[in-house]
C-alpha cells in the first residue's frame, strides 16, 4: 500500500484466560490519522502495547516501511520511531517538569548531565506549546491536566515518525484538546503516522483519516471517515444499537436535600453557593482548574474549608472527616479510581464492604458469611463482571472497578452521592450502564451531584447546570437553558448569570 | 482458556499460597533426620520456649507492616519492659502487677512511636528507630549496665508447663488466635489492611488513618510487653542487654509468611509457619554446631532472600493481572 508505515499482519496474543487479540490486521499510513475504537476489553491496548514492545504476539509480524521488525522492548520501539502516550498517567512525583520531559534522555557532555541544555530544551519546548509552568516545578504540584500535556510534549519532542496516543484527552480540558489537534494537524503534515484510540465520537470524526473499529480481538471494521457516522461506529462497537445514549428518566422532584451556602476556602474556590432536592441530578461544569473537585473534596470532608454552611435535609451539620459526611449520608465518587477508590491488593468484596463494615458487625464480630450475601447481592445488582468475590481488584477492567467503587458507596444508602467525572475511561457500554444507574438513583429520590467534564454527559442527565470558573460559580441553567455554548459561555467568564438571564 | 494455562495459574496460586508450609514440612524433616532427638519431647518444648518469643514479636510486626509501618524498637522496648517488669516484681512479688509494668510500658513506648508517625507523620522506619535507641538507653540507665538476678518465681512463667504445653507455648497460641481474630474479624483489621493496600482510598472510604496506625501500635505495645515477661521469665534474670536484633527476627518470621513489605497483605498463619522456619533452622544450626557468627550470615541471607521472593511473586502476579486488565 501506498506511503504505508507501519503494518501489523494477523498478529494474535492469548493470556491465560482470554483470547485478547484474534489475527488482526491493520496498516497505518504516513501522515494520517488511523483512529482505534472500540469498547474496554476489546483489544486496542494490547494491540499498542505489541506494537510498542510491551508485549510479544503469539503470532504474527510487524512491518515497518515495509520491513518486517520484532519489537522487544519500548526502548527498542523507540529506536523504530515509535512513541506512545499511555491511557494511564504514570509520572514520578517527585521530580521536576523538566527531568520528567528529558527522563531517560538526558543529554550528556563529559559524562555528566547538562543540565543548561535541559533547560534551555524545556524552555522551548514549554514556550512554543504555549505552557506557562516553570521548568523547575514538581510533577506532583500539577495539575492531572497538566501532567497530560507534559505526556503529550514529551512524546511529540522525540520527533517520532508513528505516534501512538491512547486516549490522551481524558484528562485534559476542552482548550487544550483544541491545541492537541492543531499539534495533531501539525504531525500530520510532516508526515507522522498517529494512531489515535478514544472513546469520545465526537473527538474521533474531528481527527481521524480511517476509523478501525474493534470487537473481541477482532478488526469488525475499518473504514475511511467519510464513510462512517456516529451511530454506525456505535453499533459496530458494541454489536448492537444504543437507543439513546442517555437514559434520563422523569423523576417527580422532593425536597431539598443539599444546601451549601457560603462555602470558601481562600485561594481555591470562594462563595460556593448551590442546592440539591431528591430525585434531582445536579451538574457541575467547568474547566479543569475551576475548582469543581475541589469544592467537592471539601464538601465531602476531605480537604477542610474556612467557611461557609451545609445543609442536609434542611439540618446544619458540620463536616470535618469522611466519617462525618458517610454519617450524614452523603458519599462521593472520586475523579481518580486508583488514587483515592480502590485498594488495589485487597479483594472485590473487602473493597465494597470497606465503608459500611457496621452493617455486617455484631458483638465487635465481622460476619464474613452475611458480608458474602450482601456484597454478592449488590454486585448482581451493578452487574459487576468478576471471577468470584475474592478476586483482587486490581484484576478487574476499568468500567468493573468503577463499579465496585460505586457499589461500595450504594451500600451506605446514601441520600446525597456526589459523583466526580463517574465515567472517565471507561467504556461506552459501561458508561449507558452507569447512566441507568444514576437514573435508577434519583428515581429512588436520592440527589446526584455530578461533576464532569463531558458536556453531552452533563446535558443528557442533568435537571440543573452550575457552571464553576476561576473558583466560583459563574452561572445555573436549568434544563431548557442547556447547550455546550451557553456552559461554555460561563465556564470560560465570558459572560456571568446576571448578563445571561 | 486453555488447559496449560489454568494448570500454570493453578499452580502459581498454589505455590504462592502453600510453598512456606512445604518449606516447613521439608525443615522438620531435615531436623528429624540431622538430629534424632527432635521429635523427643524435651527438644520440642525448648524450641517452642525459645520461639514464642520472637514469634509474638512477629505478631505485632505483621499488623504494623500490613498497615504500611513497621517496629525496629521491638527488642529495645521487649528489654526495658522486660526489666522493670523484673525489678518490680522482685519489690512486690505480684505477678499481675509484673505484668502489667511489662504491658504499660511497652504500650507507653509504642504510643510515643505512634504519635512521632500519626501527628508528625513521620516515617514509621525513623520513629521506630529512634525508639529503639531510647528504650535500650532506658534499660542501661536503669540497670546502670547491671543485670538483675535472683528474680524468684518470675521465671515460672517462661521455664513452666501448664500439663504437657509450655507456659509461653499457651502464651503463644492465645496471642495468635487474638491476632488471627482480629485481622479476620474486625473492623480494625479491615482498616488495616486497606490503609496498607492505598492510604489515600482508606481515607476516602471513612477509615481515620492516624487513629488506626495508633492502635496498631498499642496492639504492637500489647504483644511486646507480654514478650518481655516471657524472655526475661525463661532467661530468669533481667537482662538490659537481652532481646539485641530481636525486631529482626520478628521482621524475618513475618516476612517469611508471605507479609508484604508493600503493605495490604499478611496473615496470622503465614507469620505462624514464617517464624517457625526460622526458629527451627536456628534450631538446626545450633544442633549442627554451626558457629555463631555463620548463622547470622545464614539469617540475613534469609531475609534477602525472603524479600526476593516476595518482589519476585509480586511482579509475576502484577504480570498475569496487567494481562487481564489489558486484554
Amino acid at each position: 500500500m501506498e506511503g504505508c508505515k507501519l503494518q501489523v499482519r494477523h498478529i494474535s496474543k492469548s493470556f491465560p484466560g482470554v483470547l485478547a487479540l484474534d489475527d488482526i490486521s491493520l496498516e497505518a499510513r504516513s501522515g494520517s490519522v488511523l483512529v482505534l475504537c472500540g469498547e474496554n476489553g476489546a483489544g486496542k491496548s494490547t494491540l499498542m502495547k505489541i506494537i510498542n514492545g510491551v508485549y510479544q504476539p503469539d503470532q504474527g509480524e510487524i512491518l515497518i516501511d515495509g520491513k518486517k521488525v520484532h519489537i522487544r522492548s519500548p526502548i527498542q520501539a523507540r529506536g523504530y520511531g515509535i512513541s506512545m502516550i499511555f491511557q494511564e498517567l504514570n509520572y514520578i512525583p517527585e521530580i521536576t517538569v523538566e527531568e520528567s520531559l528529558f527522563c531517560g534522555r538526558l543529554p550528556m557532555k563529559f559524562g555528566r548531565v547538562d543540565w543548561k541544555a535541559v533547560r534551555r530544551r524545556t524552555l522551548e519546548l514549554l514556550e512554543a506549546e504555549g505552557l506557562s509552568y516553570s521548568p523547575t516545578t514538581k510533577m506532583k504540584d500539577l495539575s492531572v491536566s497538566d501532567v497530560q500535556m507534559l505526556e503529550i510534549l514529551k512524546a511529540v519532542s522525540m520527533d517520532s515518525s508513528i505516534l501512538i496516543m491512547d486516549e490522551p484527552t481524558s484528562a485534559i480540558t476542552l482548550r487544550e484538546v483544541d491545541r492537541l489537534f492543531a499539534k495533531i494537524a501539525d504531525l500530520k503534515a510532516r508526515g507522522t503516522s498517529i494512531i489515535y484510540i478514544s472513546h469520545k465520537m465526537d473527538e474521533i470524526f474531528r481527527i481521524a483519516d480511517d476509523i478501525a473499529i474493534l470487537r473481541d480481538g477482532r478488526v469488525v471494521d475499518v473504514k475511511p471517515r467519510e464513510e462512517l457516522d456516529i451511530d454506525k461506529v456505535i453499533s459496530l462497537m458494541v454489536g448492537r444499537k444504543l437507543e439513546n445514549n442517555f437514559p434520563k428518566r422523569a423523576v417527580d422532584i422532593g425536597e431539598e436535600a443539599l444546601r451549601v451556602e457560603g462555602l470558601s476556602s481562600p485561594g481555591v474556590f470562594e462563595d460556593i453557593g448551590f442546592y440539591a432536592r431528591k430525585g434531582e441530578i445536579v451538574g457541575f461544569a467547568g474547566l479543569m482548574g475551576a475548582g469543581r473537585t475541589e469544592v467537592m473534596r471539601a464538601l465531602f470532608g476531605l480537604d477542610g474549608y474556612e467557611a461557609g454552611e451545609i445543609r442536609i435535609l434542611g439540618k446544619r451539620v458540620s463536616i470535618r472527616s469522611v466519617a462525618d459526611s458517610i454519617k450524614a449520608k452523603m458519599t462521593m465518587l472520586s475523579e481518580d479510581r486508583r488514587r483515592y477508590g480502590l485498594i488495589p491488593v485487597r479483594s472485590v468484596r473487602e473493597n465494597i464492604s470497606l465503608s459500611s463494615l457496621g452493617k455486617f458487625i455484631y458483638h465487635g464480630r465481622l460476619h464474613v458469611s452475611k458480608e458474602n450475601r450482601v456484597v454478592s447481592d449488590i454486585c448482581a445488582r451493578m452487574s459487576v463482571k468478576t471471577p468470584s468475590l475474592g478476586t483482587t481488584v486490581e484484576a478487574l477492567s476499568g468500567g468493573n472497578q468503577q463499579k465496585v467503587v460505586l457499589a461500595k458507596w450504594m451500600l451506605n444508602e446514601p441520600d446525597i452521592l456526589i459523583m466526580d467525572e463517574p465515567t472517565r475511561g471507561i467504556d461506552v457500554g459501561a458508561k449507558y450502564e452507569i447512566y441507568k444507574l444514576m437514573g435508577d438513583l434519583a428515581a429512588e429520590g436520592r440527589a446526584l451531584v455530578i461533576v464532569s467534564s463531558e458536556l453531552p454527559e452533563l446535558i443528557g442527565m442533568c435537571d440543573r447546570i452550575y457552571v464553576m470558573c476561576k473558583g466560583e460559580i459563574a452561572g445555573e441553567l436549568s434544563r431548557e437553558e442547556f447547550s455546550q455554548e451557553a456552559i461554555m459561555r460561563l465556564a470560560t467568564g465570558l459572560e456571568t448569570k446576571e448578563e445571561a438571564s | 482458556m486453555s488447559g496449560i494455562g489454568k494448570a500454570r495459574a493453578a499452580w502459581a496460586n498454589v505455590s504462592r499460597s502453600y510453598s512456606i508450609y512445604i518449606v516447613l514440612a521439608a525443615l522438620i524433616v531435615l531436623s528429624s533426620i540431622i538430629n534424632p532427638n527432635f521429635f523427643s519431647g524435651g527438644n520440642i518444648s525448648n524450641v517452642t520456649r525459645q520461639i514464642s518469643v520472637t514469634t509474638i514479636l512477629a505478631f505485632g510486626e505483621t499488623i504494623l507492616i500490613i498497615c504500611g509501618c513497621l517496629d525496629l524498637s521491638s527488642g529495645s522496648v521487649l528489654a526495658l519492659s522486660g526489666l522493670l517488669s523484673v525489678a518490680s516484681y522482685k519489690a512486690t512479688l505480684s505477678m499481675p502487677l509484673a505484668f502489667a509494668v511489662a504491658i504499660g510500658v511497652a504500650v507507653l513506648c509504642n504510643f510515643v512511636s505512634a504519635m512521632m508517625v500519626a501527628k508528625f507523620s513521620a516515617p514509621a522506619f525513623i520513629a521506630t528507630l529512634a525508639m529503639q535507641e531510647m528504650a535500650r538507653g532506658g534499660a542501661l540507665l536503669f540497670s546502670k549496665g547491671q543485670n538483675i538476678y535472683q528474680i524468684g518465681d518470675y521465671t515460672n512463667v517462661g521455664q513452666g508447663s501448664v500439663g504437657f504445653m509450655p507456659i509461653p507455648l499457651v502464651f503463644l497460641i492465645g496471642l495468635f488466635v487474638a491476632t488471627w481474630y482480629i485481622l479476620k474479624h474486625t473492623r480494625f483489621g479491615r482498616a488495616l489492611y486497606a490503609i496498607g493496600g492505598n492510604q489515600e482510598a482508606a481515607k476516602a472510604s471513612g477509615i481515620r488513618v492516624n487513629s488506626v496506625k495508633i492502635n496498631a501500635f498499642i496492639v504492637n505495645g500489647v504483644l511486646v510487653g507480654i514478650a518481655g515477661v516471657l524472655f526475661m521469665s525463661r532467661v530468669n534474670a533481667g537482662l538490659p542487654n537481652g532481646a539485641i536484633n530481636y525486631e529482626f527476627q520478628g521482621l524475618t518470621s513475618s516476612i517469611i509468611g508471605g507479609t508484604s513489605f508493600s503493605g495490604g497483605i499478611g496473615t496470622a498463619g503465614g507469620t505462624v509457619v514464617g517464624a517457625f522456619i526460622v526458629g527451627f533452622l536456628n534450631n538446626i544450626m545450633n544442633l549442627a554446631n554451626v558457629n555463631s557468627y555463620t548463622q547470622q550470615i545464614a539469617r540475613g541471607a534469609i531475609i534477602a532472600l525472603a524479600v526476593i521472593y516476595d518482589i519476585w511473586t509480586k511482579n509475576r502476579r502484577t504480570r498475569s493481572l496487567v494481562r487481564g486488565v489489558a486484554k
